[in-house]
C-alpha cells in the first residue's frame, strides 16, 4: 500500500493544473442544457481537445493521452477544483466511448472517436421508452432486416441533451420471435435523419435537458450496429456499468462541491444553527470517503480485477451524498434558498437550488437506486432473485 | 497511489480468521459472557504462536516490528470473531508503549512475556477510570498528572462495572502513582500517549469493520435460511433493501480504516484527522448494519438466544470507546473549518 501519488502521478497534476487555470473561461458559461449554452459549452470543448485533454485516458491516436486511471482521476479533481464546465461531451465520451473500445470495428473507432471527443459530433442516449424504464429489456422499438441496413421504428425517451445531439445510439428488436433481453442489437442512429422527431422536454430546473425521440421507419446502415447483430444487451450492460461506476462520476467534483460547502458555511456561519457544522463535517467527509473507495476500486481495476455488480454501490454512494450535500447547502442559505438563477439576489447566482435539482435526478437515472439495490442484493450478498 | 494490502498481509489475516473461527467460536464468545474464558485464552495462546500478539514488539523481545497498517487485518478479523480480551491495548497500545517508555527492568518484565502471549496488557489514559478486561490482565499502563505508569494488576484496585456487553469485563481502575512503577521520565509522555489514543482508536475502528462483517454474514445467511410465504425472506425487497444498504455503509467504512493505518505507518501529515473520521465511519457502520440485522432477524434476533446480539453490542461498545462520533468529528471540524 502506498497512498502517496507518485512523481510522476504530481507532474500530471502540476500539467492540468497550469493548463486548465490558464485556459478555462472566466466566469460560468450558461447551462449546457439549453441551446444556447450547449453551444458556448462546445467551443470549450474544442479547446480541450486540441489541447489534448478531451479524453486524457484514450490512446494518443484518437486525441487522448494515454493517462493512467489515476492521472484520469487527478485530471478530474483538477477540472473541477477550477470550476470548468460541466462536460456536454460526457455521453458520447464517458458512456459510448468505453462500449466503442471494447466492442467497436477499427472502421468505427477511426470514424467516430474524435469528432466525438472534439464535440464536432454530439451524443445522446436512447434507452428508456414510455413503457421501458427500470424494465429496460420490455423495450418496443424494433429494426427491421433491409437491403444494406435497417430500418428503425418506435419511441426512445429521457434522452439527455438530444434536442441538440448529432447521433444517439440505444437497443432496437431485431428478433421478433426473441423475448426481453435476447434477440436485441445495439444501434448508433443520426437525430437529423428523414424519419426522426427529436421533441424536447424541460426537466425539473425548467431546462430543455431531455428530450423525446420518434423513429418512423428511419434508414440505418450495417456499420452502425455496435458488437453482434442480436448481442446487444451485452453490449449495453458494458455501458451501463460505465455508467453507475467510475467513469461519469469521478470524485473530484463532490471534492470541489464540498470545498465550495465549506466556503458557503463560512458565509453565513454567524446566522448558522450549529447543528449545521455538523452537517457540513459529514458532508466534507463523505466526499473523503468517496475519494479513498474510489482509489481502492481503480488499483483493484489496475491489477486486472472486474468491478461488475460493484459499480451500484459506487453509484447509490455518490447519488445520495450529492443530494445530500445540496440539501445542506440550501439549509445554509435558509430562508431565501427559493431565489432562483436569474434573481438579483439570489445567493451564488442561485447554483445551489440549481444543483440541488440535478442532484435530485441522480437516484433515478442510471438504473434507479431500487435497481441498483436489488443487483447489490442478488450479485453481492448472493440473495434469491424470486 | 496503490490501495491494496500485500500478499504477505493478507496471508496473516487468513491465518487470524483460521484460528479464530476454529478457537473463538460463538461458543467461546458466549461463555466468555457466563465468566468462562478458558476458550478465550486458548484462543489468545494460539494467536500469540503465530506471532500476531507480538507483532508491534520490537525483534529483541520476540515480535515482528510491525506497524500500524500491519494490525489492521489481524485486528478486523478479532472483531469479526466478537473475540473478547484486551488485543488492542496489549497489541495496539501497550506494548508499543513499553518499548518506547519503558525501564529496562519494565522491558524484562512485560514485553517478551507479552510478546509470547502470558502477559495481558490494559490502558489506562488519563482520565479513563473505567478499563475492560483489568479485572483479568497482569498489568495496567496509566497516564496520570502527565506521568506514566506501568503497574503490575494487584497493585490497581479494580472495582467491577456491568458492560451491556457482559463479555468485556469492565472495571473501575485506582491506584497509588507509586515513583516505583513510574516510566521513563525523559520520554514525552503526552505525546506518547496521545499516539497510543490514535492508536486505540484506529485499533478498535478495525474491530468495528470486522463486527460489521459478521452481523451482516449472519443476517444474510438468515434472510436466505428463513422461509415465509413460501420463500426466503431474502427474496423480499424490503429485506434486499435493507441489507444492500448495510453492505454500502460497511463497504464505505473499510477504505477509511485503511487509510487511516497507512497515515498512522507512515507518520503522515493530518493522521489524526484520517483516524478520526475511521472512526466515525467504522462505528456508524457497525452500528447501522447492527440495527439492519436485527431488523432482517426479527424476533429471533431480539432474543439472548440468537449469537447476533454479542456482536450488537460489542459494536454498541465500540462505537463509542476511544472516543465516539462527536468527539472525532469536532477533531475534524476544527482540521476544515
Amino acid at each position: 500500500m502506498d497512498l502517496n501519488f507518485t512523481d510522476s502521478e504530481n507532474a500530471f497534476r502540476d500539467e492540468c493544473r497550469s493548463w486548465l487555470e490558464a485556459n478555462v473561461p472566466s466566469g460560468a458559461l450558461p447551462s449546457g442544457d439549453t441551446k444556447e449554452g450547449f453551444a458556448l459549452h462546445l467551443q470549450w470543448e474544442h479547446e480541450l481537445f486540441d489541447a489534448g485533454w478531451a479524453a486524457v485516458s484514450w490512446p494518443k491516436e484518437y486525441g487522448g493521452r494515454e493517462a493512467t486511471l489515476f492521472e484520469w482521476l487527478i485530471f478530474e479533481e483538477e477540472y473541477y477544483r477550477v470550476g470548468a464546465p460541466s462536460r456536454v461531451t460526457q455521453n458520447g465520451i464517458f458512456l459510448l466511448a468505453p462500449t466503442l473500445f471494447e466492442f467497436g470495428t477499427d472502421e468505427q473507432k477511426d470514424r467516430i472517436l474524435r469528432p466525438m471527443a472534439r464535440g464536432d459530433v454530439t451524443w445522446g442516449q436512447a434507452w428508456s421508452e414510455p413503457n421501458a424504464g427500470s424494465d429496460l429489456a420490455s423495450l418496443k422499438s424494433t429494426a427491421r432486416r433491409v437491403e444494406g441496413g435497417w430500418r428503425l421504428t418506435g419511441q426512445k425517451t429521457w434522452s439527455t441533451r438530444a434536442a441538440f445531439c448529432d447521433m444517439a445510439y440505444g437497443l432496437f428488436r431485431t428478433d421478433p420471435e426473441q423475448a426481453r433481453h435476447r434477440g436485441l442489437t445495439y444501434f448508433m442512429f443520426p437525430l437529423h435523419a428523414e424519419g426522426v422527431t427529436v421533441r424536447g422536454v424541460d426537466r425539473l430546473d425548467g431546462d430543455e435537458g431531455f428530450a423525446e425521440i420518434f423513429l418512423d421507419d428511419v434508414f440505418v446502415p450495417d456499420a452502425e450496429i455496435l458488437g453482434e447483430v442480436h448481442q446487444g444487451w451485452k453490449v449495453a450492460m458494458a455501458t451501463t456499468s460505465s455508467e453507475r461506476g467510475l467513469s461519469l462520476r469521478s470524485p473530484g467534483r463532490f471534492m470541489a462541491t464540498a470545498t465550495r460547502l465549506i466556503d458557503l458555511y463560512h458565509r453565513f456561519r454567524d446566522r448558522s444553527e450549529p447543528v449545521l457544522r455538523d452537517w457540513v463535517i459529514q458532508a466534507w467527509m463523505d466526499a473523503q470517503v468517496y475519494r479513498w473507495f474510489t482509489f481502492q476500486t481503480v488499483t483493484r481495476m489496475g491489477q486486472g480485477q472486474e468491478i461488475g455488480p460493484d459499480s451500484s454501490m459506487n453509484k447509490v454512494f455518490w447519488s445520495e451524498m450529492d443530494v445530500r450535500t445540496h440539501e445542506i447547502a440550501l439549509a445554509i442559505i435558509g430562508n431565501v434558498l427559493e431565489l432562483d438563477e436569474g434573481s438579483p439576489s439570489a445567493v451564488d447566482a442561485g447554483a445551489w437550488m440549481k444543483g440541488f435539482q440535478f442532484a435530485l435526478a441522480g437516484p433515478i437515472y442510471a438504473g434507479t437506486n431500487e435497481i441498483q439495490r436489488n443487483i447489490i442484493a442478488e450479485r453481492v450478498l448472493g440473495l434469491p432473485r424470486k | 497511489m496503490h490501495f491494496a494490502f500485500s500478499d504477505d498481509q493478507k496471508m496473516l489475516r487468513d491465518t487470524v480468521r483460521e484460528v479464530l473461527l476454529r478457537e473463538c467460536a460463538p461458543e467461546i464468545v458466549r461463555a466468555a459472557w457466563e465468566g468462562r474464558t478458558d476458550g478465550v485464552r486458548a484462543a489468545w495462546n494460539t494467536l500469540a504462536e503465530t506471532g500476531v500478539i507480538g507483532m508491534t514488539a520490537s525483534d529483541a523481545a520476540g515480535g515482528m516490528g510491525m506497524s500500524e497498517l500491519d494490525l489492521l487485518l489481524p485486528l478486523e478479523e478479532t472483531g469479526y470473531a466478537a473475540m473478547p480480551g484486551p488485543i488492542v491495548d496489549t497489541v495496539a497500545v501497550g506494548i508499543p508503549l513499553i518499548e518506547a517508555a519503558g525501564t529496562d527492568a519494565q522491558r524484562e518484565r512485560w514485553l517478551s512475556p507479552a510478546a509470547a502471549g502470558e502477559v495481558r496488557m490494559v490502558v489506562s489514559f488519563e482520565g479513563q477510570e473505567i478499563v475492560p478486561h483489568a479485572a483479568s490482565a497482569d498489568v495496567m499502563i496509566a497516564e496520570r498528572g502527565g506521568a506514566a505508569f506501568c503497574v503490575p494488576i494487584d497493585e490497581v484496585s479494580v472495582q467491577p462495572e456491568r458492560s451491556v456487553d457482559r463479555a468485556r469485563e469492565l472495571g473501575r481502575v485506582s491506584f497509588e502513582p507509586n515513583p516505583r512503577y513510574q516510566m521513563r521520565e525523559e520520554v514525552n509522555t503526552v505525546e506518547l500517549f496521545a499516539l497510543g489514543r490514535e492508536r486505540a482508536a484506529l485499533g478498535t475502528a478495525a474491530q468495528l469493520v470486522g463486527l460489521s462483517r459478521r452481523m451482516l454474514d449472519m443476517a444474510v445467511q438468515y434472510a436466505k435460511d428463513r422461509e415465509q410465504f413460501g420463500k426466503p425472506i431474502g427474496a423480499q425487497q424490503a429485506i434486499k433493501h435493507r441489507l444492500a444498504n448495510a453492505l454500502i455503509e460497511q463497504e464505505f467504512a473499510r477504505p477509511t480504516v485503511y487509510r487511516a493505518g497507512w497515515s498512522m505507518a507512515t507518520s503522515a501529515r493530518d493522521a489524526e484527522v484520517d483516524v478520526s473520521l475511521a472512526k466515525i465511519y467504522a462505528g456508524q457502520a457497525a452500528k447501522f448494519v447492527a440495527k439492519e440485522a436485527l431488523q432482517v432477524h426479527g424476533a429471533i434476533g431480539y432474543t439472548t438466544e440468537c449469537d447476533l446480539h454479542m456482536w450488537m453490542k460489542r459494536a454498541w461498545a465500540l462505537a463509542a470507546a476511544h472516543g465516539d462520533a462527536a468527539h472525532h468529528r469536532e477533531r475534524i471540524g476544527r482540521h476544515i473549518l
